[in-house]
């Protein structure tokens, strides 16, 4: 199960990134209404965080749903855990608890409102 | 092939019987749904639990025929 070559590289970056965001486009240009969501919660925010797009390697895009156990994308990772999709990141970002997070986790935040 | 809400409903039931149940078919086409969902077995675990145990239920439709389902989750209060 954990033979898929793609979760070395996934682990890679969610271990050498701080934040790490999987989703579908770019965060200049989401594919996606779900992805979009999350990069606008994130740049509200005003945290750095890496963008990859998944669909741009097909391995990826099932990879990541393997590791996490979790059957869509956008994927936030936060040092290193899974914190949740679209529904999850809204719910957070909307009642503080985001913030919270990023601010326990020791990550720098500039408000931007 | 877009899925009925009421097969959702069903997929969810037999995972977890005492669920409270409501599905949306946010833009009527069969394919974008809203479901709240919620249920004692959600007692102490995180939202990424809840929810994967929803996923679980659908059993690997997610994401495959079932485009989108926005989730909320809640847990059910047995006293």
């Amino acid at each position: 199960m954990s033979d898929n070559p793609v979760f070395g590289r996934i682990e890679e970056e969610i271990s050498d990134n701080e934040i790490v965001l999987f989703m579908k486009g770019t965060p200049v240009f989401p594919q996606c209404g779900f992805s979009a969501a999350v990069v606008q919660a994130l740049t509200q925010l005003g945290v750095k965080y890496k963008g990859i797009d998944c669909l741009a390697d097909p391995g990826l895009r099932d990879g990541i749903k393997e590791f996490s156990k979790w059957p869509t994308i956008p994927q936030l990772y936060v040092k290193g855990e899974f914190i949740g999709g679209c529904d999850i990141i809204r719910d957070m970002y909307h009642a503080g608890e985001l913030q919270q997070l990023i601010a326990d986790k020791g990550i720098q935040q500039q408000q931007t409102a | 092939m877009p899925m009925l809400a009421s097969e959702i409903e069903e997929l969810i039931k037999q995972s977890l019987p005492d669920a409270e149940i409501r599905i949306d078919d946010l833009r009527g086409d069969g394919d974008h749904y809203a479901a709240y969902v919620r249920s004692s077995v959600f007692k102490d675990k995180t939202r990424v639990q809840q929810h994967q145990m929803i996923y679980d239920a659908l059993r690997g439709r997610m994401g495959n025929e079932l485009h989108a389902l926005a989730l909320q989750t809640s847990v059910l209060e047995t006293t």
